[in-house]
C-alpha cells in the first residue's frame, strides 16, 4: 500500500510514523499477506489482518513472546481489537526495532530501522496441505508453544474453525494430521489458543487475562481471518516442526483445560479401538489383563517407560487390567505418542473412563436391551400360547384346539396395533365361542406387551398377515377334516354332518358366516356335497342345521370314534333307526309316517343312545338305507308326537321347526353322551393301569423290604 | 515432612530413593543403607514368632542427632525407609504410619502396571508425585 495507510497507521498509533519506501512496500506486502482475501486495507472489518496470520508473522520474527506481546500492545491492536493497517505497520516497525536490539518503545520506531526480518520456512508439507502456499509469499515458521499444551492440533482446528465460523463458509479442511481429529468445542476457546500460542511462546501460563481478552476481542472483530490456506500451512508447518519442538517444549501442561484437544476420541477411532479390544477380549464388558495388554501395546514399538506411563495414566482404577474405556484411552495415548504428541502427566478429561464409558457402551446397551426385550417378548408370548393351548385342549376337542393354538400364536405375537384387527377377524372366523373369548383374552394380554421395539413391530406386521392366513386356514382345516371324515364314512353321497355342538347365542352368527366359507371350501373338495341351507337335501341334517356345520366338523373326529363305539354297542338295533332317522330328517313330508314309526322305535330302543347315533348318522345312514324312515322319525321326534297334527302341511313346517330344535337338543345330548362315554372309557383304562401298577408295586415290595 | 524416602527391594538394593536437600544426598543414602541392618534385625526378631501377624510398620529404626529413621516392610520383603528431620517434632506416629500407608498404596499401583517388572527401578510419575507431596512440606 502507500503512504496513506502509513500515515493512517501513524495516526492510529497516536504518532507520526514515517515509513520509508522500502518499508512501505514490505509492510504492505506483509499486510496483504496477512489479510489475503481483502485487497485493500483501511476501512472497516474486512481489511483487518487475520489475527492468526499476524501472530504467525510475528512469531516468525523470532522475537521472544513477551516482546511480541509488548509490540502488539504498543501498536494499538489491543486497543482497537484488531490489526488494522495502522496497527500492523506500527507492529512491524516495532518488530524491526526489537530485532535491531532497540527497546520496544514507540520512540524507537521513529528512527530509521531496517526491515523486520521474518524467518521463512519452506514446506513441501505445506503444499500438500493446500491453499496456503500460493497465498503466502513468505513462509512462516510456526513456533510450537503448542506443544506446551499438548494440543497444538486443536489450535489448528481452532484456527480453522475460527476462520470457518467467521467466514461462514466451508473451506477445504486440511486433512487431519493424525487420526485424532475431533470437532472443537467453541470458536472462542480456539481463538484463545492460537493467539496465546502466538504471543506466549515461552509463557508458562496459558491464561494471561490480558492476552485472553485481547484475543477474544480479536476473534470477534476478525473478519478477514486466516484462510484455510493459512491454516493448512500452519498445520503443515506444525507437523514438520513437531520434532524440533518436542524436546524444547517439554513443559507439561494440563490439557484438561481445553474442552477439545487431541485427546478426544473420534467415532472412527473409537470403533477401531473397540475392534482391537474385541480381538484381545471378545467380551466387551470384561477386562483385558495386564499381560495381554502389555504384549499388545509392546507391538507399538514405544519404549517401555513410555508404555509404562501410558498404563499409569489409563489404568484409572489401578487394578492391573483394562476395561473398554481404559483400553480406548490407553490406545489413544499410544497413538498420540506415536504421532508425536508428548504424553500428558495427567489423563485428559476426555480420556477418562467415566467420560468414555457411556459413549462406548451405549450402542451395545441399546442392542442388548432390544435383544432382551424381543427375547422376553417372544418368551412371554410362548408361555401365553402354552397356557392358552393347555386350556383349550382340556376344554375342547383336539380339532378345536388346533386352530385355537394357531390363533394364539398369531395373536400373541401381534402388536397392540394389530390387536384391533384381531377382534374383527375373530368375529369373522370363529365357530366356537370359546375361540372368540380366548382370542379377546389374548388381545388384551398382548396389549400389555411393550410396544417400543421395531423388530416386534415388524413381527406384528408379519404376524397380522399370518394371523389372517391362519384364521382363513382354520375353516379350511375344519372343512378338510370334515371332508376327510365324510369321505371315510360315505361313499360319495351326501356329506355327513356331525351333530352340532351346543352353542351360545352368537355362535350361530359366526357359524353362518363360516358356513359360507365352509361351503366355498368344501365345494371344491367335494363335488357331491350339497350346501346345507337349501332345504331337503338327502342329508341327515337339514339346512337349518347349517349353523352347526362347523361344530359338526369340529367334532367329527371325536364323533368318528364314538360312532364306532356306539355302533359296536348297539349296531343292529339302531341301524334301522338310524337309517330311518336321516330319512326322516330329509323328508319332512314323512313326518306323518314317522309318528307311528317313532312310537315303534321308541318302544323298541333304549331311549337315548340310538337317537344320538342317528343324529350322527352319516356312516350308519349310508350303510343301512333300507330301513324305514319312520322309526328314525319317531325316535327323533318323540316329543313332537303330541304336536303333530296328522297330515297337516301348515303344521308340518311348524313341526319341522320344532323337529329341528329337538334335533339340535338331541344332538347336543348325543355329543355330551359321547363325551361321557369316552371319558368313562379313559377312566377305565386309567383304572386298569393303576391296578397294574399296584400289582407291580406289590410284587416289588417284598423285594425292597428285604 | 520427610526428608528422604527410599524403597528398598528384597535383595536390599534401592528401587527408589529420593531426598530433598540434594546437597546431602549421599549422607541420606548412607543413612538408609545403615538402617537396613536395623530393619533386618527387626524382621527376624518378629518373624520367628508370627510371620502372618507381623506388623508392617516397624516404627523408629534408629535416631541420629539430626534425623529419625522410620521403617516399614511389606509382605514381599520390600522395605520402605523414611528419614525425617528431628527438628520436626510435630510428627506423630500416626502420621508416619499414614505416610507409609500412602507409600505402600502407591507402590502397589506401580506393581499393577504390567510394564513394570518387579525389581526394576520405579519411574512412575504418579509415585513421584506422591512422594513429592510427602516431602514438600519440608522446604
Amino acid at each position: 500500500m502507500e503512504q496513506g495507510p502509513g500515515g493512517a497507521a501513524a495516526g492510529g498509533a497516536g504518532l507520526l510514523l514515517p515509513l520509508s519506501d522500502t518499508e512501505q512496500q514490505r509492510y504492505s506486502e506483509l499486510f496483504s499477506l496477512c489479510c489475503s482475501p481483502a485487497p485493500e486495507g483501511g476501512s472497516a472489518p474486512a481489511p483487518a489482518a487475520g489475527g492468526s496470520k499476524v501472530g504467525d508473522l510475528f512469531r516468525a520474527s523470532q522475537l521472544p513472546a513477551d516482546t511480541l506481546h509488548q509490540i502488539t500492545e504498543l501498536c494499538g491492536a489491543k486497543r482497537v481489537g484488531y490489526f488494522g493497517p495502522a496497527q500492523f505497520y506500527v507492529a512491524l516497525k516495532l518488530i524491526a526495532a526489537a530485532q535491531s536490539g532497540l527497546p520496544v518503545r514507540i520512540e524507537s520506531i521513529k528512527s530509521e530501522l531496517p526491515l523486520p526480518r521474518f524467518m521463512a520456512l519452506k514446506n513441501d508439507i505445506e503444499m500438500r496441505y493446500g491453499n496456503a502456499a500460493e497465498i503466502l509469499g513468505v513462509k512462516f515458521q510456526i513456533p510450537h508453544p503448542i506443544l506446551e499444551k499438548n494440543s497444538f492440533r486443536r489450535s489448528d482446528e481452532g484456527d480453522k474453525k475460527n476462520s470457518t465460523s467467521l467466514f461462514l463458509k466451508q473451506e477445504t479442511k486440511s486433512p487431519p494430521m493424525s487420526p485424532m481429529c475431533s470437532p472443537p468445542a467453541s470458536p472462542s476457546n480456539y481463538q484463545r489458543i492460537p493467539l496465546s500460542y502466538g504471543y506466549g511462546k515461552s509463557r508458562s501460563k496459558l491464561e494471561q487475562p490480558h492476552g485472553v481478552s485481547y484475543e477474544a476481542r480479536h476473534s470477534t472483530h476478525q473478519q478477514d481471518g486466516p484462510a484455510t490456506g493459512n491454516y493448512g500451512s500452519k498445520s503443515a508447518l506444525v507437523h514438520s516442526s513437531l520434532s524440533r519442538f518436542l524436546s524444547v517444549e517439554s513443559e507439561p501442561q494440563d490439557s484438561s483445560n481445553y474442552p477439545d484437544d487431541p485427546w478426544r476420541i473420534t467415532e472412527e477411532q473409537r470403533e477401531y479401538y473397540i475392534n482391537q479390544f474385541k480381538s484381545l477380549q471378545p467380551d466387551l464388558n470384561s477386562l483385558i489383563s495386564g499381560s495381554v495388554a502389555k504384549n499388545f501395546f509392546t507391538k507399538s514399538k514405544l519404549p517401555i517407560p513410555e508404555l509404562s506411563h501410558v498404563w499409569e495414566l489409563s489404568d484409572v482404577d489401578c487394578d492391573g487390567a483394562l476395561t473398554l474405556p481404559e483400553f480406548c484411552a490407553a490406545f489413544h495415548l499410544i497413538v498420540a505418542r506415536k504421532n508425536g504428541y508428548p504424553l500428558p502427566d495427567m489423563l485428559p478429561e476426555t480420556l477418562l473412563p467415566d467420560y468414555l464409558q457411556p459413549a462406548s457402551l451405549k450402542p451395545k446397551r441399546d442392542c442388548a436391551l432390544l435383544d432382551s426385550y424381543s427375547e422376553s417378548l417372544s418368551v412371554s408370548q410362548q408361555t401365553r400360547d402354552f397356557n392358552r393351548t393347555e386350556l383349550e385342549t382340556v376344554c375342547e376337542d383336539p380339532t378345536n384346539s388346533e386352530p385355537l393354538i394357531l390363533f394364539d400364536v398369531a395373536t400373541s405375537i401381534v402388536e397392540p396395533t394389530s390387536v384391533e384387527e384381531m377382534p374383527d377377524k375373530s368375529a369373522l372366523t370363529q365357530d366356537a365361542n370359546s375361540d372368540d373369548n380366548q382370542a379377546l383374552n389374548i388381545s388384551t394380554t398382548t396389549k400389555t406387551i411393550p410396544k417400543d421395539f421395531k423388530p416386534s413391530q415388524h413381527l406384528s406386521v408379519k404376524t397380522v398377515v399370518q394371523e389372517s392366513n391362519t384364521l382363513k386356514a382354520r375353516p379350511r382345516s375344519r372343512s378338510y377334516s370334515s371332508t376327510s371324515i365324510e369321505e371315510a364314512m360315505k361313499k360319495g353321497e351326501e356329506p355327513p354332518m356331525p351333530p352340532p355342538r351346543p352353542q351360545k347365542s352368537h355362535s350361530r352368527a359366526s357359524s353362518l358366516d363360516l358356513n359360507k366359507i365352509f361351503q366355498q371350501n368344501t365345494q371344491a373338495v367335494k363335488s357331491g356335497w350339497l350346501p346345507p341351507p337349501p332345504a331337503l337335501p338327502p342329508r341327515p341334517f337339514v339346512s337349518q342345521q347349517g349353523p352347526h356345520h362347523v361344530t359338526n366338523t369340529e367334532s367329527v373326529a371325536q364323533a368318528k370314534s364314538s360312532y364306532v363305539e356306539f355302533r359296536l354297542k348297539e349296531q343292529t338295533e339302531q341301524v334301522s333307526e338310524i337309517e330311518l332317522h336321516p330319512q326322516m330328517n330329509r323328508a319332512p313330508s314323512q313326518t306323518e309316517e314317522s309318528s307311528p314309526m317313532r312310537k315303534e322305535i321308541l318302544l323298541t330302543q333304549p331311549p337315548s343312545k340310538p337317537i344320538r347315533r342317528k343324529f350322527r348318522s352319516e356312516n350308519q345312514m349310508l350303510e343301512n338305507q333300507e330301513l324305514t324312515p319312520t322309526s328314525s322319525v319317531t325316535s327323533s321326534l318323540p316329543a313332537v308326537k303330541p304336536h303333530l297334527p296328522a297330515q297337516n302341511r301348515q303344521s308340518s313346517k311348524q313341526k319341522r321347526a320344532i323337529q329341528t330344535a329337538i334335533r339340535k337338543n338331541k344332538e347336543a345330548n348325543a355329543v355330551l353322551a359321547r363325551l361321557n362315554s369316552e371319558l368313562q372309557q379313559q377312566l377305565k383304562e386309567v383304572h386298569k393301569e393303576r391296578i397294574a401298577l399296584e400289582t407291580q408295586l406289590e410284587q416289588l415290595r417284598p423285594v425292597t423290604v428285604l | 515432612m520427610a526428608v528422604c524416602v527410599a524403597v528398598i527391594a528384597k535383595e536390599n538394593y534401592p528401587l527408589y530413593i529420593r531426598s530433598i536437600p540434594t546437597e546431602n544426598e549421599l549422607k541420606f543414602h548412607y543413612t538408609v543403607h545403615t538402617s537396613l541392618d536395623v530393619v533386618d534385625e527387626k524382621i527376624s526378631a518378629m518373624g520367628k514368632a508370627l510371620v502372618d501377624q507381623r506388623e508392617l510398620y516397624l516404627g523408629l529404626l534408629y535416631p541420629t542427632e539430626d534425623y529419625k529413621v522410620y521403617g516399614y516392610v511389606t509382605n514381599s520383603k520390600v522395605k520402605f525407609v523414611m528419614v525425617v528431620d528431628s527438628s520436626n517434632t510435630a510428627l506423630r506416629d500416626n502420621e508416619i504410619r499414614s505416610m507409609f500407608r500412602k507409600l505402600h498404596n502407591s507402590y502397589t499401583d506401580v506393581m499393577c502396571n504390567p510394564f513394570y517388572n518387579p525389581g526394576d527401578c520405579i519411574h512412575s510419575r504418579a509415585f513421584d508425585n506422591m512422594v513429592t507431596s510427602m516431602m514438600m512440606q519440608v522446604c
